[in-house]
């Protein structure tokens, strides 16, 4: 609690009778809070062998929320002012008119932490953060002869929270962030293709930048990049596809994660709202959402409504088992909170989101799927990906892939996109792999025009079928 | 209610008087105020309100040819001597470069032209909830619609842009949106779409009860969809996918994708990159337009540019650190375009459906794959089987795939373009493309 910001220290209110107001507003609403954050982040960028930008952002603010029975009422403002919370406060009881409801103030405890309170943006001065990039800017280029740009760039970020509820219980997290990321691009022969890589989490810089490591994100942006110089059109239409461990994982996340949210499944919008406790994949799978895992960057000590974060099976040896929760879903729904209420920040609505979404290991190998299949395609590596909740269609981007060929890899193919069917594509999954990876740490998701970083993992797997949106015929 | 003028144009010059009191050079500001109002409905239920003011600050300021940025939602003046002195400490550590510079004097904007952009009408949460009832009604009347959700936001905004070149000026500006997110479900599928309207004035916003219908209509026609055969096949896109890929070609002309090499359409002024009947423009001053402005964001005059006139690129989109690079003036596009639109084509829309004798009409893409380097493209896609100018079945679960530069030699263009977004574009027909399906 020392190191913890106090939002009530440069404010004309006090924190009592913060409590005061949030009690008043909330006393016969069924749930809400008063959600207080304060973010520091940094963006260092090098490209086109400068430094572009410098830039840091500061962050105040708050988001006062009411719910009665399924309505939430929402107001965010960046002034932490009695009259502010006292407006906001107005324009909650003006949507909620009447309430009868009996405030909830059960929430789990937990001594756990997933993360340290350290600020990384502090932790290394800014002309040693310059050095690094323009390190590899020079240590790429030497490298090779054909790279034509090179972008680096250092993301730091802490936001600390403070949730106050009615009665004014407050709970409280810091949670540093830090993402490095690399992209070059090659020609040759008058061909352009680029490579991307990078790593971060919820710890210091140093961590992921310690005895040269930067080289070998350096060294994976350059590989990419090279293969796909080579790479030749991607084939059209249905086949086998064989994908890689790790990152590729944003298949599980987009073509069951999504669909596994509360909300969705509340509203009978999701493909999967009718479908709990039966089978949704193959017999082998289980899947599960963990926000619990040291450092990670989809990890949270606690979620956005303050509850602790745990381990959700979602899917076990094919059977789905739970959805994803807030706690308003939960209320609902009649289950309880998972700790996956999220929001990109204060001036957003919680949200059931994932963290670390993650497919277990089984026991195959990759050798073993490569050779079950004649003609297919292997996926190493994903731009991003997208997906349709309601029809349950998903598609993912491969950055780098080769075709298989009578068992054995081939030559590159160029970025295609895949699509597949949420509910029936993980059935078709027949082989799973014993080298379970977790990604990098770099990814974010959308999902109502809210961004929250978090992970993905899987073993190498086997999709007996999947469309790839090749040109070749 | 949204800060005056006078208010953000007292923070803006305090921030530059400090900044130049610790060391700056040069300095430009941006203060701006959001006030937003949202009612959401559900199955024809209130669903959520949510009210937000927000306050946003970002300061750059220069030592020579060294530059720095930052940027707060905090306006206290405690915290901007804070971060001004974090700004101008981080200018020092940061290395030079030979481009850095605020814009030319002589290209920044001399007038402000009323663009007709701030609408005062207020629509009390009441008002909100009226319309919405009306468009949940009207999107709720078919029985196979099993799910709605819309929203309402009135949003007004105000903002000063100031720099030490003497530059000060600033404008309310006003939007009005609804939109309809309907899900329909027969026995062999659930589907959804939506539709949606967004106007500067209340007045001219689409009628709730049209909203509601039209976007039920497009998702009942989306049910029990068919998968089809991979083939190559003429596409048509609907508008709204359509200025997706006007978007693309905004992005791939940016001054900073040219100059930095990773754009398929670098070198290609003065050489023909569309059809010939292709015309692009980029107008910042139609009346009420959702992307009309004065000045770009550093202030630069915006005038019409003929970005393509039948089917060569004239223009890049120039901000002004990238065209020094280039060696270019800017033409006031930092930040981007303005109202970016294809000019009509000379066919019918039925004409277009008729083109060929099967071709695919696609309304909605997913996933991100437009490649601005190499020019390749490849999404998701969900649409309609046309035959001999009818539409015959939906289609879902294929791809399209191609390459822009081929893909923009081979547009045919309707007659149909409404100005609806900040950027439009008639119903397009793309020839050559291939599908994966089956």
């Amino acid at each position: 609690m020392l190191s913890m910001n106090n939002f009530f220290e440069k404010s004309d209110i006090s924190r009592s009778e913060a409590e005061n107001i949030v009690s008043d507003t909330l006393s016969k609403c069924d749930d809400g809070e008063l959600y207080l954050e304060n973010t520091k982040s940094e963006t260092l960028l090098l490209d086109d062998n400068r430094i572009k930008n410098s830039s840091y952002n500061s962050d105040l603010g708050f988001g006062f929320r009411a719910i009665s029975d399924e309505i939430v009422a929402y107001s965010h403002s960046n002034e932490i002012s009695k009259n502010s919370l006292r407006q906001s406060s107005e324009n909650l009881k003006s949507t909620l008119k009447s309430v009868k409801g009996t405030y909830n103030h059960e929430i789990p405890k937990s001594n756990k932490k997933y993360y340290d309170n350290i600020n990384p943006i502090e932790q290394k001065s800014l002309n040693e953060k310059i050095k690094i990039l323009n390190e590899v800017n020079n240590y790429l280029r030497s490298k090779d002869n054909n790279i034509k740009q090179v972008t680096a760039n250092f993301l730091g970020e802490q936001k600390s929270v403070e949730i106050i509820r009615s009665g004014g219980e407050s709970l409280t997290d810091v949670r540093p962030l830090i993402r490095f990321n690399v992209s070059v691009m090659l020609e040759k022969n008058g061909r352009k293709e680029s490579g991307v890589y990078g790593v971060g989490g919820r710890q210091s810089y140093d961590f992921y930048l310690k005895d040269e490591n930067w080289k070998s994100v350096c060294d994976e942006a350059l590989r990419i990049a090279s293969v796909n110089l080579e790479s030749k059109p991607a084939p059209a239409g249905e086949m086998k596809v064989v994908l890689g461990p790790g990152w590729p994982a944003i298949l599980i996340h987009e073509a069951v994660g999504h669909g596994l949210e509360g909300d969705f499944n509340r509203k009978k919008t999701s493909a999967f709202h009718n479908l709990m406790g039966q089978k949704v994949a193959s017999e082998g799978v289980t899947i599960v959402d963990d926000g619990t895992i040291d450092n990670r960057r989809g990890s949270l000590t606690i979620d956005d409504e303050g509850t602790p974060t745990e381990k959700t099976v979602l899917i076990e040896n094919g059977i789905l088992k739970n959805f994803m929760q807030d706690r308003l879903n939960a209320r609902i729904m009649k289950t309880r909170s998972t700790g996956s209420g999220r929001r990109e920040n204060y001036r957003h609505i919680v949200l059931p989101r994932m963290r670390n979404t993650m497919m277990l290991s089984g026991n195959q190998t990759q050798d073993e799927m490569i050779k079950a299949v004649d003609k297919g395609i292997f996926a190493v590596s994903f731009g991003g990906g997208q997906v349709d909740i309601t029809s349950g269609k998903f598609v993912f981007n491969c950055t780098e892939a080769y075709e298989i060929v009578n068992g054995k890899i081939g030559s590159p193919i160029k970025g295609a996109t895949l699509i597949g069917d949420g509910p029936s594509s993980l059935k078709e999954v027949s082989m799973v792999g014993n080298d379970m990876m977790m990604d990098p740490g770099i990814g974010t998701c959308g999902k109502a025009g809210q961004g929250v970083p978090v992970g993905v993992a899987q073993p190498s797997i086997l999709i007996n079928k999947m469309t790839v949106g090749g040109t070749k015929l | 209610m949204v800060k005056d003028q006078e208010f953000l144009e007292k923070k803006a010059s305090y921030c530059l008087v400090l900044a130049k009191k610790l060391g700056a050079t040069e300095s430009s500001v941006i203060v701006n105020n959001s006030v937003s109002e949202t009612v959401n409905f559900r199955n024809k239920k209130l669903d959520e309100s949510n009210r937000s003011d927000d306050f946003g600050i970002s300061i750059t300021t220069y030592i020579g040819k060294k530059k720095s940025s930052i940027s707060s939602s905090n306006l206290l003046d405690d915290n901007l001597n804070i971060l001004i002195e974090k700004c101008v400490e981080a200018t020092k550590n940061t290395p030079e470069d030979e481009f850095n510079s605020l814009p030319d004097k002589d290209l920044l904007a001399k007038e402000v032209k009323d663009l007709n952009l701030y609408d005062d009408t207020h629509i009390e949460n009441d008002q909100k909830i009226d319309y919405l009832k009306k468009l949940e009604f009207a999107a709720s009347n078919d029985r196979k619609i099993v799910n709605t959700e819309s929203s309402f936001t009135q949003n007004k905004s105000n903002f000063i842009l100031a720099n030490t070149e003497g530059f000060c000026a600033g404008y309310k500006k006003s939007s009005f949106t609804a939109s309809s997110v309907t899900v329909a479900k027969d026995e062999k599928s659930m589907e959804r779409d939506y539709d949606y309207s967004s106007k500067c004035f209340f007045k001219d916003l689409d009628d709730a009860g049209e909203l509601g219908k039209q976007a039920a209509d497009q998702t009942i026609r989306k049910l029990s969809p068919k998968k089809i055969g991979s083939e190559k096949i003429a596409i048509i896109f609907d508008k709204r996918i359509a200025k997706g890929i006007l978007s693309t070609f905004a992005s791939a002309i940016s001054s900073s994708a040219i100059s930095r090499g990773t754009s398929f359409l670098k070198d290609k002024v003065n050489q023909k990159v569309f059809s010939d009947t292709i015309n692009v423009l980029d107008k910042p001053d139609i009346l009420k337009g959702l992307g009309s402005r004065n000045f770009d964001s550093e202030g630069v005059k915006t005038d019409t540019l003929k970005l393509v006139e039948q089917g060569v690129l004239k223009h890049y989109l120039i901000d002004t650190y990238n065209g020094r690079k280039l060696n270019l003036k800017s033409n006031g596009r930092c930040g981007g375009t303005s109202n970016l639109y294809f000019e009509n084509g000379n066919i019918s829309f039925k004409d277009l459906l008729n083109l060929k004798s099967k071709s695919l009409y696609i309304t909605e893409t997913i996933g991100h794959g437009s490649n601005i380097i190499t020019g390749d493209y490849s999404v998701g896609a969900t649409g309609f089987l046309v035959e001999n100018g009818e539409f015959k079945h939906p289609i879902n679960e294929i791809t399209i795939a191609g390459n822009f530069k081929d893909m923009f030699q081979h547009i045919t263009l309707a007659n149909d373009l409404e100005f609806k977004y900040a950027t439009n574009s008639p119903t397009m027909m793309i020839e050559g493309m291939v599908v994966a399906g089956k």
